[in-house]
Parts: C-alpha cells; structure tokens; sequence
C-alpha cells in the first residue's frame, strides 16, 4: 500500500521535487508491519492484501497485542497515526466449503479376463465448516504526516461466546461511539471500553440487527405493495395465522 | 339553517349563526401545533411556517414547546422505534381536542426504511391520525392543504350525537398504551384498537 503524504522536501528546485517527496515518504504496508515487528516483539501482525484495483491492503492485529500496536502506530514519531476516522464492523458468518479430493481404492476389476485388485484414483467431495468470527475494522490517518488510510482488522475467535476484542477508545476517544454502535448491531464485546451500552437500539434488546443471521420480527401483517423477499414474509405470515384470520391479513 | 335566508339576513345586517358553527370556527382558527421535528420532513415544516408560506395566515404560527399546550401533533418524519413509546406518551400528554398529521412516507407507512430494524411501520398503529400525506418529503404546499383538509374536518364535527368529537364524549377513549421496548420489537408492535390491520383488495 502506497501512503500518499505531505512531508515536506526543503531542498531540491522544482523540477525532481515531486520525485524526492515520494522517494521520502513512500511507506509501504510492508514497511509499516516491519517497523510494527522492530517495535513491539510478537506482535503477530498479518498482511491482509486487496487484490482489488484500490490494492488497499490491511494489517490483521492479533487481540492480545493489538494496543500495544495501536499504540506504536499514534505514538511513534514517524508514523504517527494521529486520527482514528472510522471504525466498522463485519460479519463473517460459518462457511460451508466443499473440496475435491483425489482418494485412491482399491477397486476389483476384470483385467484381461482374470479378476484383479487395481487402484484406483476417486475424487470425492468432501465438505467441512470453516467457523466464522466478527470484525471489527480501523481506518487511521496521520493528519501530522498526511498519509492514509492504514486498515486495521481484529478478529474475534467465534460468532457466539468469544467475541472480546480490546477497545481502541483510550487510544482514539473517536472509537467511543463507533464501537458502542459496533457493540450494538455486531456483537462485539470491547474490554476496556468506557461505557459500553447500546447506542441505536434500547437497552433490553437481545439481537445484533448487522449479523448476516438476524431475523426481523414477524410484522408483515399489512403489506400492500410487497413484493420479492417481503411478499414470501407476508405470505409466512398469512399461513401462520389461526384459520378464518386469514382474510384479515390478506397479502 | 338555510344559507339563501343566512346570506339574506347579512344584508340586511343581521349575523345569525349557530353556537357549533361559532365553536369550531374558534377551534379551527387557533390550532397550535406541537414543537416537535423528527426528521427531514422537519425541515420542510419549519419551512412552512416561514414567511414564504406562513402557516400563520390558518392561526397556526403560535408552535407549543408543551404538549399541554397544544392541540395539533405534526409526526414530521421516521418514527424510530426507540423513539415510538415517547410519541405516544407525549400524544397522551396532550389535552383534547387534538389532532394529528402524519407528514411525509416515513410518518405513514415506513417510507423507504420500511423493513429496516428500527423503523415503526407507520404511526398510526399506536395513535389515531387525522390527515396523511404522502411525500418524501412533502412540500410545505402539501402541509398547507393537509391543514386545510383538517379544518375542514374540525368544521364539520357534530357538536352532539354519535360522532362529536372525543373530548365531548365522556366513553371515548382519552388514553391510549404505551409500546413497551421489548426482546425484539415493541410489545405490542400495534394497537389493534387504533389500527384494525387493513385488508388489501386485488
């Protein structure tokens, strides 16, 4: 990843000024994690490439190091990432892969007339479930340095039980929010977070509206102009009403 | 009365009128709305009741920031469901005769949030509402004509007999529940009383 920047270059006439500037600042993705690693031993900081035409590749923080990472990346005085714009949530929900297999049998056959164990190569579908886990994701920008954005990712172990990440608000006080509303709609847990409570929705609300498996309450009783996935709703609902209610909700 | 003999009788420099016809003239001219915005539509509200298009000229202009006060509630906008139980509340804080304008698609139906998680599905399935426009969001020409409509609607109102008015009815219902927040949605998610689910005729 290419950090655009403002660092500016005293020397040096007008001409070969742009060069040099990007000669000096040019910090790549790669070059951030070697100075993250130089600085903070066992970070465990992964390289998460984009292979989209933006090539915007992020850094993917292991939980138990991550604000000692964060930490470096405000404080240190060359990368100096000052400002925390944005922070998301995403939900990676259980994915079912299917892999092809060559096995080799053993396979009776009639060779040549004369029955004979051969072997065999069978290729089977094998399927396995890859658990999902929830995301939360940082933009940070150096307003010092004029450079960004540096992606930051943290990943949660599961979708259920384990799902604490450490908080970034005492770092960046602009995470407050953003990670309560994360908290709210995900399901993130951040330890370390001030006042963590719902922001969008009421206290005493038990879903996390954002995760790809929510469902919506059953209030498609009125819905006159449905059509696609609300008319197969609307209709669920007509079915699941007593007999001889039906005409009351008609769809 | 015979309006040829009332209009006869005014050339002739004699008023003749009716105590209700007297009643809602005072009441139509005087409705204060309520203080109160809850989105885009809001905007358009406050618009209206700038000097371009000066709700004043309908005795409007006076907005209440008490719901004691008023007597006109404008829903201008989403209605949240976090913020549902407190439109109610605020409703039933208001003394009668009062009335209501659900402004704009969102107020009415859900608008372009319809299926969203936290978009009530129109406000009339908690409270009763006058006058509905439609609009995303309505002009303040819209609002203008939804006012007039409900003028229109306070003149023709019956002073006895089965249809008065709720606040000349001891038996009407003056209160009306609350949704409480629930596990997953409001509990009740509406008010059959108020919103007899509606049947769609194809």
């Amino acid at each position: 990843m290419a950090l655009p920047g403002g660092d500016s270059v005293k020397a040096g006439n007008e001409g070969n000024k742009g060069i040099r500037q990007q000669e000096q600042i040019l910090k790549t993705i790669e070059e951030i994690k070697a100075a993250i690693e130089a600085a903070v031993p066992g970070a465990g900081v992964e390289i998460i490439n984009n292979p989209s035409p933006s090539a915007q590749h992020s850094l993917l923080l292991s939980p138990a190091t991550a604000l000692d990472v964060a930490r470096f990346l405000r404080d240190d005085a060359e990368l100096a990432f000052d400002l925390l714009s944005n922070v998301t949530g995403v939900d990676w929900p259980d994915k079912e892969i299917a892999e092809k297999i060559k096995v080799k049998r053993s396979v009776k056959k009639l060779v040549e007339g004369i029955e004979q164990e051969v072997d065999e190569e069978v290729e089977e579908v094998r399927k396995r479930i890859e658990p999902g886990y929830l995301e939360s994701v940082y933009h940070l920008y150096s307003i010092a340095k004029g450079r960004g954005p540096l992606v930051l990712r943290m990943r949660t172990t599961n979708r259920t039980d384990k799902v604490e990440l450490p908080s970034f608000t005492f770092l960046w006080r602009s995470a407050e929010f953003q990670e309560r509303e994360i908290f709210d709609l995900y399901g993130i847990v951040y330890t370390g977070h001030p006042d963590l409570r719902r922001l969008l929705m009421w206290e005493g609300f038990k879903d996390h509206p954002m995760r790809k498996d929510y469902v919506e309450p059953d209030d498609f009783e009125y819905e006159p102009t449905a059509h696609d996935e609300v008319l197969k709703r609307a209709e669920a609902h007509r079915q699941s009403l007593p007999t001889g209610q039906e005409g009351a909700a008609a769809v | 009365m015979d309006q040829e003999l009332k209009i006869e009788l005014g050339k002739q420099g004699v008023v003749v009128t009716t105590i209700e016809e007297l009643y809602n003239w005072g009441r139509r001219s005087s409705v204060w709305p309520m203080n109160f915005g809850l989105a885009c539509c809001a905007i358009e509200m406050i618009a209206t009741t700038m000097a371009r298009y000066d709700l004043a000229r309908f005795g409007a202009e006076v907005f209440r920031p008490s719901p004691r006060q008023a007597d006109l509630m404008i829903i201008s906008g989403t209605v949240t469901k976090k913020m549902a139980p407190q439109v109610v509340r605020l409703y039933n804080q208001m003394g009668e005769p009062r009335y209501v304008i659900a402004m704009g698609a969102c107020a009415i139906s859900g608008g372009p949030f319809k299926q969203g998680y936290n978009v009530l599905k129109g406000i009339d399935r908690y409270i009763p509402v006058d006058v509905h426009i439609p609009g995303c969001p309505p002009r303040p020409e819209a609002l203008l004509e939804a006012f007039m409509l409900l003028q229109k609607k306070i003149d023709a109102q019956s002073l006895t007999g089965p249809d008065r008015p709720r606040h000349l009815n001891a038996d009407a219902i003056g209160e009306f529940p609350v949704p409480e927040p629930g596990a997953h949605d409001l509990e009740p998610s509406s008010n059959q009383g108020v919103w007899p689910c509606p049947v769609v005729i194809r």
